[in-house]
């Protein structure tokens, strides 16, 4: 084995793709050789860095040096000032403020611990930091109900929304006696605003394998199948390389470390739907019809692909498995709240300092996510609101900002923690302009099997268009009202119970701007 | 052609999405022919209006022939917030058309679509397999123009 004396940890996701990081890489290979250096200064190509940075992303080991940004024509300055004199470039580094330092928060972390620092293309580096060892203790040392209750028992719930407790769902499923069951993983993530399933596979695809193979253990499924959007390239790329070591390890496949227990997984690709997130549409895709929800219940533990009986779970909260068998309950639920254990990941966007990716306990309070995790509004903006949970969320104002992110205290506001997806808005960004754009989408979303969300929908966007116009009345606010809770009620699935959330909310904290445009 | 592309696959319904991806990729004007659908009914023994149904209830097919590069830009909150409308109308003036129309010269398609999960970097568009983010109106001008004479 080589020793290097530096190791460099180059991000590559879909963003820093798009900044051109395949071309960075040859070139600052290129220079280090011109120095000499490519035996004593390592370049790795990892996952996301776990942090939202602008461009191509470094991180220097061992002086855990992060730059920001960088482009071709500093790799020059770069390998001189940095790897051949030992000085550090100022201006490429992330922080030089020192003011609104991003708290990146490695040591409390669970499902992005690996992210930025292993390769993810590499089964060997997953398994050197432990990874697959919750796997074998599931498999060799555990009864399927013990899995089942040491999930169960930490309290994790689902991470795609709803928040339903995890190791209930797979107790529907793991005592039924019948030929196949299976476990399908949502990663059809739509929710706009929405990339933490992505940049989970993308930097940890092993992580989220194994989490899959101890539910399949769990509930007893043979077969399992990956759900995933037709856009999101990378993580099928890197999820399928994943798979195919994962068999070569003898991980998956017949027999599997002699327990007579066989397991397959295989990616499927969507084709484009947002209410195939919801469980029993995306059932119906995966068996190849339009993407309609089904009547529940039967619900899908019972009844769901093929009828078979199904465990729909999202990437997220699958991630959380392997810790949880590895460490136990105890150690999650050292995350968190008593009613929220674990961690959550969010993705904040808008106008905030560090834009991205933070993984921090449950019932953090969202000022503190603001604050410090995305490190405040940007210079010379003010905050507004912040839009929790995506297109199917609430608009907060700064006085609910205290609000602390967990499935209770949200619940308060009336409030879901949804996707994990903040928006920030500043003072110059209009409400009734976002909630047009929000409604919008619904109306293009809905999958029209029900009339009470595909006529909802258009009513609400009409409306809401009209009022934009500035040709509205405050009759036609409480008619939009009515209308998304008279939804709320009668519609078939979530996609049409979702709409009431962004517009309760809007008008209740934000309703002197729609008085303003109704009135002129 | 069709046939042969369906026989990659067993033929079980559930296989139907993968199909049309599949046909849709190989045509060169990237959408599923009335002939298409025929050949895939039969090979699956469905209607051909349950093929119908999936092909337009997914916003990634095509039942209409397209241009060789189809631009598929972002019109999401968080890409909405960012600017994308001006960016939409930079694009119909850039190429001439509507949303959901071609190119003259089969160039460009320009279509709408739901987030693409890169929200970090709105505004978005795709064009085929490729994502370009952070847009301003300068910058999609320049990614026209090389798309352009790239391919003279």
């Amino acid at each position: 084995m080589k020793f290097y004396r530096n190791h460099i940890l180059v991000g590559i996701s879909e963003a820093s793709l798009l900044a051109g990081a395949e071309e960075f890489i040859k070139e600052l290979r290129k220079e280090l050789a011109k120095y000499d250096l490519q035996d004593e200064i390592n370049v790795l190509e990892t996952g996301p860095l776990g942090f939202f940075g602008k461009g191509i992303c470094l991180t220097v080991y061992p002086e855990n040096i992060t730059y920001q940004d960088v482009k071709i024509e500093d790799i020059p300055e770069l390998v001189e000032e940095h790897f051949l004199k030992g000085r550090p470039v100022k201006r490429l580094m992330l922080d030089t403020t020192g003011k609104y330092k991003p708290r990146l928060n490695y040591e409390n972390r669970i499902v992005l611990r690996n992210s930025g620092v292993i390769d993810p293309e590499n089964i060997e580096e997953y398994i050197g930091v432990g990874g697959y060892e919750a796997w074998e203790k599931a498999l060799t040392q555990m009864k399927p109900e013990e899995i089942v209750n040491e999930v169960k028992e930490s309290g994790l719930r689902g991470r795609g929304g709803a928040g339903f407790p995890t190791g209930v769902k797979w107790s529907f499923t793991a005592p039924l006696q019948v030929p196949q069951k299976y476990v399908v993983v949502n990663a059809d993530e739509g929710e706009p605003g929405t990339f933490k399933d992505r940049l989970i596979m993308e930097g940890d695809p092993h992580q989220l394998l194994e989490g899959v193979m101890i539910c399949a253990r769990a509930v007893g499924a043979t077969k399992a199948y990956i759900y995933i959007r037709g856009e999101y390239k990378l993580c099928i790329e890197r999820l399928r390389k994943a798979i195919t070591q994962a068999y070569e390890y003898g991980l998956l496949g017949k027999n599997i470390f002699d327990s007579g227990f066989d397991l397959d997984i295989d990616i499927k690709i969507g084709a484009g739907a947002y209410v195939c997130g919801e469980e029993t549409a995306l059932i119906e895709s995966l068996e190849g019809n339009r993407g309609n929800p089904r009547w529940k219940p039967p619900f899908p533990g019972v009844q769901g692909l093929w009828k078979a009986p199904t465990v729909v779970n999202n990437v997220e909260t699958l991630a959380n498995v392997p810790f949880i068998i590895k460490n136990g309950a105890d150690a999650f639920k050292a995350h968190g709240t008593p009613q929220s254990t674990g961690t959550k990941v969010y993705t904040i966007l808008g106008d905030v300092t560090y834009p991205g990716l933070c993984e921090v306990d449950m019932g953090t309070p969202l000022r503190t996510i603001i604050n410090e995790y995305a490190g405040g509004m940007k210079k010379g903006f003010r905050f507004k609101a912040a839009l929790v949970g995506g297109a199917a969320g609430v608009l907060l104002p700064e006085r609910l900002l205290d609000v602390n992110m967990d499935f209770a205290s949200l619940n308060e506001y009336a409030a879901v923690l949804g996707s994990g997806a903040i928006l920030v808005l500043n003072e110059h960004q209009s409400i009734v302009d976002l909630l047009w754009s929000i409604l919008r989408f619904f109306r293009h979303e809905s999958c029209g099997k029900c009339s009470a969300c595909r006529n909802g929908c258009q009513q609400l966007y009409d409306l809401i268009t009209k009022i934009k116009k500035g040709e509205g009345t405050m009759e036609d606010v409480d008619l939009m009202l009515t209308i998304a809770e008279t939804m709320y009620a009668t519609s078939f699935c979530a996609l049409g119970q979702s709409p009431v959330m962004p517009v309760r909310s809007a008008i209740e904290n934000f309703g002197d701007e729609f008085q303003e445009i109704t009135k002129r | 052609m069709y046939k042969e592309i369906c026989e990659k696959y067993a033929p079980e319904k559930h296989n139907l999405l993968y199909i049309l991806h599949d046909i849709q990729d190989h045509h060169p004007q990237h959408y599923i022919s009335e002939e298409a659908v025929q050949v895939v009914a039969e090979y699956l023994n469905i209607p051909t209006n349950h093929i119908y149904g999936v092909l337009t209830f997914y916003t990634m097919y095509s039942t209409k022939p397209r241009g060789k590069n189809i631009i598929r830009l972002c019109e999401s909150p968080p890409c909405y917030v960012k600017g994308s409308t001006n960016i939409l109308r930079k694009l119909k003036m850039l190429l001439g058309v509507n949303t959901g129309e071609t190119t003259k010269d089969g160039m460009f398609t320009l279509e709408l679509c739901a987030c693409l999960g890169v929200c970090g970097n709105a505004p978005v568009m795709m064009i085929n397999e490729d994502v370009y983010g952070d847009l301003t109106e300068e910058k999609v001008e320049e990614i026209i123009d090389k798309i352009r004479r790239g391919n003279q």
